[in-house]
């Protein structure tokens, strides 16, 4: 049974920080419901502010793409770990006026998977998921990082920031200007929030029982389709998958056809 | 009771119906709606938020009312309050709050308000009649509901104490719910009586308005301030709770501190507490001690009789308030039940977990006093009166084996220690043994889809 007790989030409260929260909304007030993006670790809120918020929008669908806490224009605490980034998740969406869909990349669909076992969200959404973990999938992970981008990765494992390399963000099809850029901003997580994705332990299972759609590419160079298909399983479905893409879904040269499918799951769900 | 002998009924089927949209039956319709279940929530106001919003006649909210378990430990599990908001909200945080709960889970199209329920009883099949009427007046209409959860509060009905010579008093005698804000007591010379966390707040108030103030307490209590080594005192007692210390040596620990942090009671005229720490309903109030050290609250004995013109306290000695405060509590009130029903004798009900009675489609929620926030506990609550009544439709043979295992939780204490005999601490829990227990159930309960 999980623990409903929930001590430490009563005795060690996450601290409040600035977050950075950009917002698109559609032009006439539709029923669909409100959308939380969460960028992986290093990404800001800008990443989704890129395509997907306003694309969204033009579709009906009011989107919010949250800076997790030392990401982007957000404020920074000490001794940041996962449960300060699903804070952060679950306080955007209890602070919209309707139940919403959460929507994760990377290791923000980690964050995503915790913050729905808090919040009792519409829909879950995991795009490219990192859920890390020390089983196979999530070494396989580490792993396939270690041998694309040895220097970018090697430090993460002693504690030191993640660098993701321009090709694995994304494709060929995207201006290699375009994409050294992407790549530079991408920034680094906390190391505490790092390291706990190597040894973390499984999520929570939701609240609520939302319908849960796992999305990627088989050609990601950092998600392993294995780890798209295991996690698809955790949720009882089947991964959704994008070929030709890579990691950043939301900013490669075809990024409207994932949201596109999410938009179209949602409203069918 | 008004005669209610119509014959016929709307047939709900499965749904189940709420009664009160308060932050119990809030919680509850969320939580069954959740679930699957369609819910008919009645409100006999015209707002959600119950006690808590002070428009509606019953709530026992004056102006100056924050919480008095901070936010972390008020919040409803799965809806946090915003962590920009002060440690102790201010009530009307707290209703907006539960306005917001119920927008953003789309709870209002599933409530009545304006309707309340007249009657309930049971029908055959484990199914009940609940009679309803618009609110003071209509027509009645009865209709089957497949479970009925009773979350109408408990915070509503003034318990008044009875003296000799009361009725004959000629100064001002209210209760505490009718106290709205200061303008009662400006000028005027007032004895509050009752130590509660209420009548605490109701002297501090008078101190700081009115011409005099007494404030009688019929035993020593402790004393908690608001924040301890500059946290919220509950977080830090949920801090030492998380060590798994006997019972004795936590009360030990908190006996020092308190000696530490707010001192001697003795030298401010309060009588020795006569009990241990956690023996009692917690009293946190930082500012109490702060007017009697000003000598602008004056404590006093209990109070042994009224005379016309004056009070007499035990003791002996006389005092002559222009205005007597009675923060002496509530009692709860199920009228539209057979007090059978609900296994009430004289009064209080015998309630497996303070939530089932003797019928397995018949719940109480929220009925708590517990020694932290009352929400998370009535969160999981709902969520167990939920995840019973769906094991109950879909797997009725283990339905079967749980309630009997339920029924031997009946008249089992969820406290730390054997609280002082009142009708104030009749629904006493400590929320670690309560939620304890709550998760063997939800355990129980556990569907295997």
């Amino acid at each position: 049974m999980r623990d409903i007790l929930r001590r430490r989030d009563v005795y060690r409260p996450v601290p409040a920080v600035r977050r950075e929260v950009l917002t698109a909304r559609p032009a006439v007030t539709t029923d669909r419901p409100p959308l939380v993006l969460v960028p992986g670790f290093g990404g800001g809120a800008w990443v989704y502010a890129e395509h997907w918020l306003d694309h969204a929008a033009e579709r009906g669908f009011a989107a919010h793409a949250v800076s997790l806490r030392g990401h982007g224009e957000s404020g920074t605490a000490a001794r940041t770990t996962l449960r300060a980034y699903v804070h952060d998740v679950v306080q955007v969406a209890a602070g919209l006026p309707r139940q919403a869909v959460l929507v994760g990349h990377g290791a923000g669909a980690l964050v995503v998977a915790r913050a729905l076992a808090r919040y009792p969200a519409r829909a879950g959404v995991l795009a490219a998921p990192v859920l890390g973990g020390p089983g196979v999938t999530g070494l396989a992970t580490l792993g396939r990082a270690l041998v694309r981008n040895p220097v970018g990765t090697l430090p993460a494992v002693v504690g030191g920031p993640l660098r993701l390399g321009r090709r694995q963000l994304v494709s060929r099809e995207v201006p290699a200007a375009t994409g050294r850029e992407y790549a530079r901003r991408w920034g680094r997580a906390a190391p505490l929030a790092q390291w706990q994705l190597l040894c973390r332990r499984a999520p929570e299972p939701p609240v609520g029982d939302p319908p849960v759609l796992v999305l990627g590419s088989p050609d990601d160079p950092v998600v392993p389709v294995s780890a798209l298909r295991r996690a698809a399983r955790i949720y009882g479905g089947a991964p959704l998958l994008f070929p030709g893409m890579g990691h950043a879904l939301m900013l490669d040269a075809r990024w409207r056809e994932p949201l596109d499918a999410i938009l179209d799951w949602l409203e069918k769900a | 009771m008004p005669p209610v002998s119509m014959g016929y009924f709307y047939d709900q089927g499965d749904s189940v119906c709420v009664i009160g949209a308060g932050a119990s039956g809030l919680l509850a319709t969320k939580n069954l709606l959740e679930h699957g279940f369609a819910v008919d929530c009645y409100e006999r106001e015209t707002g959600v938020g119950g006690a808590w919003n002070w428009r509606h006649d019953r709530s026992p909210v004056y102006a100056t009312a924050h919480a008095v378990t901070s936010r972390p430990a008020t919040q409803i599990p799965d809806f946090p309050m915003p962590d920009t908001w002060p440690d102790y909200p201010h009530h009307s945080q707290i209703l907006s709050y539960l306005e917001r709960y119920a927008d953003h889970f789309d709870l209002r199209e599933n409530i009545w308000f304006g309707t309340e329920v007249v009657q309930v009883r049971p029908a055959e099949d484990h199914r009940w009649d609940v009679i309803t009427r618009s609110t003071g007046g209509g027509t009645e209409r009865t209709h089957r509901y497949a479970a009925v959860v009773v979350a109408n509060g408990h915070n509503w009905s003034p318990k008044l104490p009875e003296y000799d010579g009361l009725d004959s008093y000629q100064g001002e005698v209210i209760h505490a719910s009718a106290f709205q804000d200061a303008a009662t007591l400006r000028g005027r010379r007032v004895l509050v009586v009752g130590a509660g966390n209420t009548g605490c707040d109701l002297a501090v108030e008078a101190a700081q308005h009115a011409k005099a103030c007494w404030h009688s307490s019929r035993r020593g209590y402790w004393y908690a301030p608001k924040y301890l080594f500059g946290r919220p005192v509950d977080q830090v007692n949920e801090r030492v709770l998380a060590w798994r210390l006997p019972l004795r040596v936590r009360q030990w620990l908190l006996h020092r501190a308190l000696r530490l942090t707010v001192g001697d009671l003795t030298r401010f005229g309060l009588p020795r507490p006569d009990h241990r720490v956690y023996e009692t309903h917690p009293i946190v109030n930082s500012q109490l001690l702060y007017y009697l050290g000003h000598g602008l609250v004056r404590p006093v004995p209990d109070v042994a009789r009224f005379h016309p013109d004056e009070v007499e306290l035990v003791g002996g000695e006389t005092i002559r308030p222009d205005l007597v405060v009675f923060a002496t509590g509530y009692l709860p009130r199920f009228d539209f039940l057979e007090p059978r029903v609900l296994g009430i004798e004289d009064g209080r009900p015998h309630l497996a977990l303070h939530m089932f009675g003797r019928h397995p489609t018949l719940a109480v929620a929220g009925l708590l006093q517990p020694d932290a926030g009352l929400f998370p506990l009535v969160h999981w609550q709902t969520v167990t009166l939920a995840r019973w009544l769906r094991l109950r439709s879909v797997d009725p043979g283990r339905a079967a084996a749980v309630w009997s295992w339920l029924n031997g939780l009946a008249g089992r204490r969820w406290s730390h220690t054997r609280p002082k005999e009142s009708t104030r601490h009749w629904f006493e829990v400590s929320h670690v043994r309560y939620l304890a227990a709550l998760a063997r159930v939800l355990k129980r309960l556990e569907v295997n889809a």
